[in-house]
């Protein structure tokens, strides 16, 4: 509403060098914090002192929920709760990022492409994207997983197949825009070759949009590794995966809904860190 | 306009039959796997052979595909081998119980989204803005999964106010509005974030826009301006987010229907992918895609009608 | 003076800046400014942007958003103070007694409701209730702007208009209320140079009509000069001048409005041939906060002490009281008079140059683009036949759609003629996309591009970009090509250790600067310039000329200078092109064409320059119809505003060529004698 544009040359003063860098507004820094929080929980999993995530402690089975031997209780095979949270983050942290990092390359790769180039290329893989896109994505995680097996890397692939046309998308239409710049012109005007433009032209400016989006996709991946352990596709048992543990403890909520509650609130707080972390970062993009 | 609506069709055809040759080759295409499925795991390898001949299932995929794709142009989906029925019977029967569910969060979501997302877009930048734009944030954050297990544990287990499975049969003793409330509430929560989220944005940018500002200095008031100016800019580009939503509401809800055992259309997909029945599957996917693509379609039109600079051309 | 419409005494606005971290800094926008508008009126406020031009018709709207605000002063208007009044009063008095007209007019419209519904809310809002009475108001308005069907218009979308169009559309919102007071703010910038003459002539019109008093807030003096009584000029939020127009004009006493004046080409013949003045410097958040004279580090006559140590007040000038300015020296300064050294131009050219081929040629050159869906094809191009000399400048002037960026782009060859040749040197380069030509035809030829925000990378240094263009074209080794960049840095008159910076920290004429160094970094033969100062404040406008005009001449380039500014081409060319519609108009020696007789286009396009140094002219221009962007047919391409046309001849058959002397071309279909003559304006 506030119309400033008449002073907004000079309300940009020069930046200093370098300062801009890694400044994150109160919501960005929140969520850098609880991230790194679960990844220092991933990385010091196997030197906490913790019952290993698999072991049973059948005689604390009596009472399962949370004491001193135990402090989030015992699931009903009677394994510490606290660990497999503690080695379930492990598990997320390591899948989501690899789909993530998967889907970002090949989107990024595909959206530059059909973006500086267009055509039929441009064409052809925007159809594709499209029909991925609007595809029920649950429905088929369902069928290839069932289909193939519910492996990591089986895991992996679905989650870049159908993340990437959304990275694709964000790529394409930025690309299209850039590639209009005029320094693209200048750059072809020197004789430089598409793929120097692509990836030194258009990719660094692209970057902004791309690195929030993918804030984003892992707060969505982190979701939907859940989702697939918790219907029962995802990791195979017993590896420690906090849907797969809501998933084994739900029926017992009435009794004892610690068991549910506690891998739902880990997996809870993940997803918001990433999600503050885009916020936070969006906001540094438009200052 | 009909052109274009044509020509989306046709597209819209040609992907359906992409699809369903995909799922096609995807649950037949190994000869083997079908007869041995239907045998068993102690079946002979000459008894497996016998019966792939027998049900024709050593001839080129192409000619079964064709064959396939006949059968389900006359209308006959096939026979589930899960839950013994015909798979038109227990389609239409699981997906009027998903389109309840969907109908009824609809209804919630959007004057939800709506009015949240303007408030919030109106004042951008304010303490209303940041309150909404957090708990928006917060609550879509949060997989079904664990809202569910949340919203049972207290209304379910702690205040016993609810039901905590809605298999819709009133043999529980609880009503069918009453089952339907947690369900309800789950989707609407998960969604609603993202979809206030996106008005927001919208309203923001608009409010940002110089013809706001010419319709305040015309003298008008505030609230005139953003119902008679504001408003209808801002919910052009969230309208076919809205719509789509309609798409996740009825293939999206796997997880809720599971957590509450509600006998609904994603749960009878999983079941059926879980236990290999292809037949479901095959005719599940294929209704999810087409309601997908028909929302799609949808969503562009009512965009182009809704923006006369698309709608009457440059 | 009692009896003013508007006072405003003492205002001062401040903004409150978020800046990227936490703390908050305050910025002080409009600085103790104090002025009168008297009914019947029209005021000029004129300054370069970040000068506070726009928040001193916001503050009088009382629309400062939220983190403007009046810290000291007051505005008046009809005797009431408008900082007293409750929110109603307040709304009766925005859009009913006091209208705005905005800088574009397109975002200025609501997209998706019609002219009409957006028009009748304001007579809903202050005269009537009845909807019939507000509709026929505003066909009546819609009628005295002069647009054509005022009921058709009425159920338009405002994107099924003209800029010009949109424009007249806004004002006949902004005048159905019969305000008292109309503040335009910047109305025909992005306008065409006709349309905006036509657009200042409707409102000048209207306004004696209907006694309304204008407050009109522009950078372009000329416009000022057009239509206002008296104006302000406004520098780092404070007025430094005020006083009648044709005394400011004709003895301004401040520094700062002397650079104005001096800082822009015209047309008038004793400045010819002399270089421009540019202001030195920028303005910076330092001055705004000076406690003597603002624009002390950027002027010329400036005192240490005497102008930095105190308040400076405003002061009439002798002789003429209604006259004021605000430096210490004014009374003091000589006479006013446009100097300017010699430029290099004038005395570099010797008369009888050896004619040889020219360096680049078009001969027959067209552009089609098809357009989607099979609905044919859209010619942005057709028929240009010219040439450019070595060394010499070619100005291609037109408005926007005439196809002069199309021309451009096809020398450098980002797109492929679809008919005709081009040929430098001899060689047929129209098909040549830039992919396919050679190392040394691309090193000849470069080009400056328009938009100082985009035409260099924000992700590499300044110094990358002319190294890698360096290296690429001359093959040259990194070390060397470092030392290069530097040198080249410093013929733009930019520091060599710049070279170390984004273009984030340069400022847009620095960028445009750098600009120029990358083409020179060539080596080229021709440089295409697409308005290059366009996007620029006017200050700046004079540097970056002189700059091109003094480095063509040190370096025997051919420049393409293309523009829709006529002062400006009247300023750098030796030829010049006008271009309508994507059709030659007229070629020729600048001499000839800026000579009669004239083109019937090229004798509007002179007719609209709004010139400061003869202020009070007002142009007879028409302005075109509907379509901004139509096929381009058979025909003359101007026969929709020509008002010299023939009937059934101009608008069909393709115009002849007359040759009014040697190399001097017009297309058109009246006979040399009845070309016109003179550039008709009224005063
Ligand atoms: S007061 Fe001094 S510095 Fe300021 S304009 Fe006058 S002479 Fe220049
Ligand atoms: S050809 Fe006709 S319409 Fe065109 S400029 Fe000449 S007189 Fe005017």
């Amino acid at each position: 509403m506030t119309d400033i544009s008449d002073i907004a040359p000079m309300s940009t003063p020069v930046p200093a060098r370098g300062t801009r860098r890694l400044r994150l507004s109160g919501a960005g820094r929140i969520g850098v914090g609880i991230v790194l929080f679960w990844a220092a929980a991933a990385l010091l999993a196997p030197i906490l002192p913790l019952p290993a995530p698999n072991a049973s402690d059948l005689l604390a089975l009596a009472d399962p929920r949370p004491s001193m031997a135990h402090w989030l209780g015992v699931d009903l095979s009677g394994r510490d709760i606290l660990s497999r949270i503690i080695w379930g983050a492990r598990t997320v942290l390591t899948v989501a990022p690899i789909a993530v990092a998967g889907a970002t390359v090949v989107g990024a790769l595909l959206g530059l492409l059909a973006g500086y180039r267009g055509g039929l290329l441009d064409t052809v893989l925007s159809r594709t994207s499209d029909v991925i896109l609007s595809f029920p994505v649950i429905i088929l995680y369902m069928i290839i997983l069932t289909r193939f097996g519910a492996s990591a890397l089986n895991i992996v692939l679905v989650i870049t197949v159908t993340k990437a046309p959304i990275i694709y998308r964000l790529v394409r239409a930025t690309t299209l825009e850039l590639s209009q710049r005029e320094y693209v012109a200048a750059a072809q005007m020197r004789g430089e070759s598409s793929l120097y433009i692509m990836l030194v032209e258009i990719l660094p400016n692209a970057r902004g949009p791309v690195v929030v989006d993918v804030c984003l996709r892992l707060g969505y991946t982190t979701i939907a590794i859940g989702v697939l352990g918790f219907l029962g596709i995802g990791l195979p048992p017993p590896t420690p995966d906090w849907g797969g543990m809501v998933r084994e403890t739900y029926g017992m909520i009435s009794l004892y809904p610690h068991m549910a509650i506690f891998p739902c609130v880990a997996i809870s707080t993940l997803v918001i860190g990433f999600n503050l972390l885009a916020v936070g970062l969006r906001r540094r993009a438009r200052a | 306009m009909l052109r274009y609506t044509a020509r989306q069709l046709a597209y819209m055809a040609l992907t359906l039959i992409g699809v369903s040759f995909a799922v096609f080759v995807l649950n037949e295409y190994a000869p083997g796997d079908v007869a041995r499925k239907l045998l068993g795991a102690y079946a002979t390898q000459e008894q497996v052979e016998h019966l792939t001949r027998e049900l024709g299932l050593d001839r080129p995929v192409l000619v079964r595909y064709l064959e396939y794709a006949g059968r389900l142009l006359s209308g006959d989906l096939g026979q589930s081998l899960t839950f013994k029925v015909p798979v038109a019977e227990i389609l239409w029967d699981r997906l009027s119980n998903t389109f309840l569910l969907a109908a009824v969060a609809f209804a919630v979501i959007v004057p939800v989204a709506i009015l949240f997302g303007v408030l919030a877009g109106v004042r951008e930048g304010s303490l209303g803005d940041h309150l909404i734009l957090i708990g928006a944030n917060f609550i879509s954050s949060l997989p079904e999964f664990a809202t569910g297990v949340f919203l049972a544990s207290i209304f379910a287990v702690w205040l016993g106010w609810l039901p905590g499975t809605s298999p819709m049969t009133t043999g529980g003793g609880w009503s069918v509005a009453a089952q339907l409330v947690l369900p309800v509430l789950v989707i609407a929560l998960y969604d609603v974030g993202y979809l206030i989220a996106m008005v927001r944005v919208s309203m923001a940018s608009v409010m940002r826009q110089p013809f706001v500002r010419t319709a305040v200095l015309k003298g008008m008031s505030r609230p005139k301006v953003i119902l008679r100016h504001a408003l209808r800019n801002a919910l052009i580009a969230p309208f076919t987010a809205i719509l789509l939503q309609v798409n996740y509401l009825v293939a999206g809800v796997v997880v809720v229907e599971t957590v509450f055992a509600y006998p609904g259309f994603g749960r009878m997909m999983l079941q059926a992918a879980m236990a290999k029945d292809i037949a479901v599957v095959e005719a599940g996917t294929l209704v999810a895609v087409l309601i997908a693509m028909t929302t799609q379609l949808l969503g562009d039109l009512a965009y182009r009608l809704l923006d006369p600079r698309i709608r009457l051309g440059r | 003076m009692s009896g003013a419409l508007l006072s405003c005494a003492g205002l001062t606005v401040d903004y409150a800046l978020e800046t990227a971290g936490l703390e908050s800094m305050g910025q002080r926008a409009v600085d103790d400014l104090s002025f009168d508008i008297a009914p019947g009126e029209a005021l000029g406020l004129v300054g370069e942007s970040g000068c506070g031009k726009t928040t001193v018709a916001l503050a009088i709207m009382r629309y400062l958003g939220r983190n403007g605000r009046i810290s000291a002063g007051t505005i008046s208007f009809e005797g009431r103070d408008l900082g007293q009044l409750a929110p109603r009063e307040l709304r009766q008095l925005r859009g009913g007694r006091i209208a705005m007209v905005y800088q574009d007019p397109h975002s200025s419209l609501n997209p998706v409701m019609t002219i009409g519904q957006q028009l009748m809310e304001v007579p809903l809002l202050h005269r009537t209730r009845r909807r019939a009475a507000a509709r026929e108001l505003a066909v009546r308005a819609l009628s005295e702007v002069e647009l054509p069907d005022p009921e058709g218009m009425m159920a338009r979308y405002p994107h099924q208009l003209s800029g010009g169009q949109q424009q007249r559309a806004v004002i006949a919102m902004a005048l159905i209320a019969e305000p008292a007071l109309l503040i335009m703010d910047e109305p025909t910038t992005g306008l065409d140079v006709t349309v905006e003459a036509s657009v200042l002539a409707l409102v000048d019109r209207l306004r004696r009509r209907h006694g309304t008093s204008v407050l009109f807030i522009s950078h372009n003096l000329g416009a000022v000069g057009r239509l206002c009584d008296r104006v302000g000029v406004l520098y780092a939020g404070r007025l430094v001048e005020l006083g009648p127009l044709s005394q400011v004009f004709a003895n301004p006493r401040h520094p700062y409005t002397r650079g104005l004046l001096a800082c822009v080409p015209s047309l008038a013949d004793e400045r010819r041939g002399r270089l421009l003045t540019p202001i030195a410097g920028t303005l910076t958040e330092r001055a705004r906060q000076a406690i003597g004279c603002a624009f002390a580090d950027r002027c010329a006559h400036a005192v240490e002490g005497l102008c930095t140590s105190q308040p400076i007040a405003l002061e009439a000038i002798e002789g003429e009281p209604e006259h004021v300015t605000r430096c210490v020296l004014a009374e003091r300064l000589p006479a006013f008079a446009v100097e300017g050294e010699k430029g290099p131009a004038s005395e570099a050219r010797p008369a009888a140059e050896p004619v040889t081929e020219p360096l680049l040629a078009a001969r027959g050159l067209g552009k089609r683009y098809a357009l989607g869906g099979g609905r044919g094809a859209l010619e942005a191009l057709r028929g240009i036949d010219l040439d450019l000399e070595r060394g010499g400048t070619l100005a291609i002037v037109g408005e926007s759609g005439s196809g002069k960026s199309t021309f451009a782009r096809i020398v450098i060859g980002l797109t492929e003629a679809s008919e005709g040749e081009l040929s430098f040197k001899g060689k047929d380069i129209a098909h040549l996309a830039i992919g396919r030509r050679r190392r040394d035809l691309r090193q000849r030829l470069q080009m400056i591009f328009q938009n100082p925000d985009s035409t260099l990378n924000p992700s590499h240094s300044v110094g990358y970009a002319l190294e890698r263009t360096i290296g690429r074209l001359h093959g040259i080794g990194r070390t060397q090509s470092r030392a290069d960049a530097r040198r080249l840095l410093q013929l733009v008159q930019l520091p060599a250790d710049y070279a170390e910076r984004l273009p984030e920290e340069l400022s847009g004429g620095q960028r445009q600067r750098v600009a120029i160094a990358r083409a020179l970094a060539a080596a080229p033969d021709i440089v295409v310039a697409d308005e290059p100062v366009s996007a620029l404040d006017v200050s700046v406008h004079a540097a970056i000329a002189n700059l091109l005009k003094e480095l063509q001449a040190r370096h025997a380039l051919s420049l393409v200078f293309i523009s829709h500014d006529i002062a400006l081409v009247r300023y750098m060319a030796d030829h010049v092109a006008l271009f309508y519609r994507g059709r030659l108009v007229e070629f020729g020696p600048a001499e000839a064409v800026f000579a009669p007789p004239y083109h019937p286009y090229t004798q509007m396009l002179l007719a609209s320059v709004p010139d400061p140094s003869t202020p009070g002219q007002r142009a007879a221009v028409r302005e075109a119809g509907t379509a901004v962007s139509q096929e381009i047919g058979r025909g003359c391409p101007f026969a929709a505003r020509c008002p010299w046309r023939i009937d059934r001849l101009c608008d069909r058959v393709d115009p002849p060529v007359l040759e009014p002397s040697d190399s001097h071309r017009i297309a058109c279909h009246l006979d040399l004698i009845d070309l016109p003559r003179t550039i008709e304006r009224t005063a």
